[in-house]
């Protein structure tokens, strides 16, 4: 393929203080994120904060070619927007709005990407546990690793994926589509009941489908549409285009999080390769988003714009069959080749009963807990307590979440260890690169001005400052730049970069 | 295919992938599920957050992104 695969995660988190006398959520994120830079003892505390380059930053900027008047509130110029953290894992974490934010490195394939967002559930805790330490001691904070308030608020989980500028944005809107619509019955993460004014049902299967409203659009936070359009790459402009997938759930199975964007990813490839073209598109993907998160069977078929019915399952196996098909021997690493084969098991289960999957994918596991806890006491599905087990399948803590507890307890299926999890806090990625800036925030940190996504700056021996650009997310790995890095100077390492950009 | 087949080639399939154990065999739940099951209610019984009525009343976010 053209374009290598590089991908990330940004995860919103709800939160909520128990026992204050109101609710501050942007205090409480912002205890949160600054939390993290006092707990952490890989980087000298008294070492200058890095701020982050906003210069490079166009969220208006539209994948349909043209820059957008604001319609939606930009968090950029209020104040939270200074709580920033650069890691040293190569990600972000940040306020944003009134939510905790962490988003990944860039990653190379679905495993590592599961790992860092798995990361920055650590991430999340640890500064969850130093933030609460500075509260009364009746006071707790709670995080939530899911998406809605069931009071018509949502709060997002969004994947990011580089492309190639040569795609044409309708050609991705066409193939993605229905691919988007239907991963649900893998990717969702399971809700009591329903809100925003959809159609009432006791348990369905996202929890963000009732909040899409449209098709096509670049707001993310009101009319939400199925794909959005923002476009901003984070990289040279003219290569790649960034495509910002708003439509998933948070997910805390590790299955789930390794398959929505390993399949995606694949998806994505095959639109790239120009054999995914009108041949799924859905008459209404919107209504069929909330009709496919609604049938727990996963079997009712959908219509498609040619009459044809398909069921969500089927509609998966054609992406998959596409992909067994036209995916290269390159293309197939064994990472690929796993996500291929993972993909047909939960597709297999599910088609002969989902419950097949109750150790496997968010939604299953949930309504299994659920059913069994409402079988004890015999709760209605409006009672209080099964809306509270649903947020509490969500809850970081170890000992209060319900996910976790079943993680510990052997009864999900794991597809990583935890000690690698732990490592991913402190080291980035080595194949991206987010390589260079957590390297580089490692052993430079008090040489470093500020960073984004794209861009470094370094303190010059003079007291000015050195842009360097890394416009290429693939280069900056360990295999081109680990020694020099380990071996040098920042003075050294500017000098050289300088010196190879002038040659 | 036949759907009989069909179900043959998927039990097949399904039996080879490595580590992934289905849960549910013939609409039973996992044994070891169902074991621990009790213990995992009464645990939830305790972790659950008290006044689970006041607590998801109370949970209001400002909508993100």
């Amino acid at each position: 393929m053209e374009i290598p695969i590089i991908m990330g995660t940004e995860t919103e988190y709800g939160i909520s203080v128990k026992n204050a006398r109101e609710q501050d959520p942007v205090a409480a994120s912002t205890l949160v994120v600054n939390a993290y830079k006092s707990c952490r003892d890989d980087i000298p505390s008294t070492a200058t904060a890095v701020t982050w380059d906003y210069d490079q930053e166009r969220p208006l900027m539209d994948a349909r070619g043209f820059m957008a008047e604001a319609e939606t509130p930009i968090s950029e110029t209020d104040t939270s927007s200074a709580v920033n953290d650069i890691l040293i894992n190569g990600g972000r974490y940040y306020v944003d709005h009134a939510h905790p934010e962490y988003c990944t490195p860039e990653c190379a394939n679905a495993r590592d990407l599961l790992l860092y967002e798995k990361a920055g559930e650590l991430i999340l805790e640890v500064s969850r546990v130093a933030a609460e330490r500075l509260l009364l001691d009746n006071q707790e904070i709670i995080i939530y690793k899911n998406n809605t308030d069931y009071k018509g608020h949502s709060y997002g989980a969004h994947e990011n994926f580089l492309m190639s500028r040569k795609v044409p944005f309708d050609a991705i809107v066409d193939g993605l589509m229905p691919f988007l619509v239907t991963r649900i019955i893998i990717t969702g993460s399971g809700k009591v009941g329903t809100e925003n004014g959809s159609e009432e049902a006791d348990y369905q299967i996202s929890q963000r489908a009732d909040f899409f409203e449209k098709e096509v659009g670049l707001s993310t936070m009101v009319n939400r549409p199925l794909i959005n359009t923002r476009d901003e790459p984070h990289a040279d402009d003219k290569l790649y285009r960034r495509l910002h997938v708003i439509v998933g759930d948070s997910n805390m199975s590790e299955l789930s999080i390794y398959l929505k964007v390993g399949i995606t990813s694949i998806a994505l490839q095959l639109i790239e390769k120009g054999v995914v073209g009108k041949q799924f598109t859905l008459k209404e993907p919107v209504a069929a988003i909330k009709s496919i998160s609604r049938d727990l069977s996963c079997k009712e078929p959908i219509e498609l714009a040619d009459g044809q019915q398909l069921s969500p399952i089927e509609v998966q196996r054609a992406y998959l069959k596409l992909a067994q098909q036209y995916l290269t021997p390159e293309e197939r690493t064994p990472i690929v080749e796993d996500v291929l084969e993972k993909w047909q098991y939960v597709l297999d289960n599910l088609e002969i009963d989902p419950r097949r999957l109750s150790r496997h994918l968010d939604w299953i596991i949930k309504k299994k807990l659920l059913d069994a806890y409402r079988q004890r006491h015999g709760y209605e599905w409006d009672d209080a307590h099964l809306r509270m087990m649903d947020l509490q399948y969500h809850d970081i803590r170890p000992d209060k979440g319900l996910y976790i507890r079943l993680l510990k307890n052997g009864h999900v299926q794991r597809l990583l260890n935890h000690e690698e999890i732990v490592h991913a806090m402190h080291y980035p990625p080595v194949d991206t690169r987010a390589y260079f800036r957590g390297t580089c925030l490692r052993r430079f940190q008090k040489h470093i001005y500020s960073a984004s996504w794209n861009s470094m700056i370094f303190i010059g021996k003079s007291g000015g400052l050195d842009k360097i650009m890394m416009d290429r997310p693939h280069f900056g790995t360990q295999k081109v730049v680990g020694e020099l890095l380990n071996n040098c100077t920042a003075e050294e390492l500017i000098k050289k970069i300088r010196g190879n950009a002038s040659r | 295919m036949s759907t009989e087949k069909q179900q043959e080639h998927l039990k097949r399939h399904i039996d080879e992938t490595e580590d992934m154990q289905p849960d549910v065999e013939n609409g039973e739940m996992d044994e070891a599920f169902v074991e621990d099951l009790d213990s995992l209610l009464d645990e939830i019984d305790e972790i659950l957050e008290e006044d689970s009525q006041e607590f998801v009343e109370s949970y209001i976010q400002r909508g993100g992104q």
